[in-house]
């Protein structure tokens, strides 16, 4: 049974305030979307999830632990920034995930890969933008484990790279995973997720069904963002 | 399939599967994808497949076998039953439609004539 509990958490730098007092409640066999515009704190709130930053108060609850070394095997996080190192080849990057991490699917990887045509003896420097952005989720999503969290997955990804970001994102579906995504690309994702979580200035503005917004207010999640966001 | 993101996911996709039954598409009997092909399929939420199925199931337009998967209804009377609602749909909000442009009922009637007629010249 995989579970997040995020209560209450505040994380400052110095004296800038990057999360207030957010409260959340993630279950599994969701996709969630965390969006807003840079500087809204999805990237933190990621990070100390991950167990990368410390919050300054609040606590988070994965699968009713807090957060320790422990609790980081049951989250794989997929930073925006570009990790992999560039003299690697795509298969010796494989390698290295395979000793690093023993939930690793190494096969489902290179299938992955495969079907989406990323070469494996290409070095990472060879790649392009959107192959090395496919790389990374694929690297991320080939973990087996209970929570997938993925920084803009799409960012500087041309069309047809996001959407096959988007199918490996969905096929990776799991009833008993959590899946977040945090991106600006609003109505490029809108379509997989079940669930929205809107940050404003480190705080949740809104919390919400995808499909009981365009129920009952006839507004796509783009369209909703735009008024939330819109002003700024 | 394109999709209005204004409008439910899952409502679009019953209605897709509805026209696709009713014209035939769609076969009695035949096997629906598992959820998640089909939600990998359309690049929608699984979970959005698997209420799509569920409502079609409530409205026995499909059926589950066990352990085999989702299916098309046999019943032709069922699926008769689906076209004519269908069609009644269309029907009472053209109606209401033309009801509110001040259309009577006999200038409706020769409205459609004319515009049936354009349309099989058409074709």
């Amino acid at each position: 049974m995989s579970r997040l509990i995020i209560n209450e958490l505040t994380k400052k730098y110095y004296n800038k305030i990057a999360l207030r007092n957010v409260s959340l409640n993630f279950e599994q066999g969701k996709i969630y979307g965390l969006l807003g515009p840079n500087g809204s704190g999805k990237t933190t709130l990621m990070k100390v999830v991950a167990g990368l930053h410390k919050q300054t108060s609040g606590h988070v609850l994965i699968n009713d632990q807090v957060l320790s070394y422990k609790t980081k095997s049951y989250v794989s996080y997929m930073p925006t920034e570009n990790y992999l190192y560039s003299s690697f080849k795509v298969v010796d990057i494989l390698k290295f995930y395979k000793d690093m991490y023993k939930d690793f699917r190494y096969d489902y990887a290179l299938n992955l890969l495969n079907d989406i045509n990323v070469k494996l003896d290409y070095k990472v420097s060879n790649l392009s933008s959107g192959e090395t952005a496919k790389l990374k989720t694929v690297i991320a999503l080939s973990r087996d484990t209970d929570i997938y969290l993925l920084d803009e997955p799409l960012n500087g990804v041309d069309v047809l790279a996001r959407d096959t970001i988007m199918d490996i994102i969905a096929k990776s579906y799991g009833e008993n995973k959590i899946i977040i995504i945090s991106t600006h690309l609003v109505s490029e994702i809108e379509k997989v997720l079940d669930t929205v979580v809107f940050l404003k200035e480190g705080a949740v503005e809104l919390f919400f069904d995808a499909e009981e917004l365009r129920q009952e207010r006839q507004m796509s999640v783009e369209g909703i963002y735009k008024e939330v966001f819109g002003n700024d | 399939m394109e999709f209005n993101n204004n409008i439910p996911i899952y409502l679009q996709v019953i209605d897709k599967i509805k026209q696709d039954i009713v014209s035939g598409k769609l076969k009695p009997g035949d096997k629906m994808p598992s959820s998640r092909e089909y939600s990998y399929e359309l690049g929608i939420n699984f979970n959005t497949v698997a209420r799509v199925y569920k409502e079609l199931e409530n409205e026995q337009i499909l059926f589950t076998k066990r352990g085999l998967g989702t299916y098309i209804t046999e019943s032709r009377e069922q699926i008769e039953d689906l076209r004519y609602r269908m069609a009644k749909n269309l029907i009472v909000s053209f109606i209401e439609g033309m009801k509110q442009l001040g259309y009577s009922k006999k200038d409706m009637i020769k409205f459609i004539e004319i515009e049936n007629n354009n349309i099989e010249r058409i074709e």
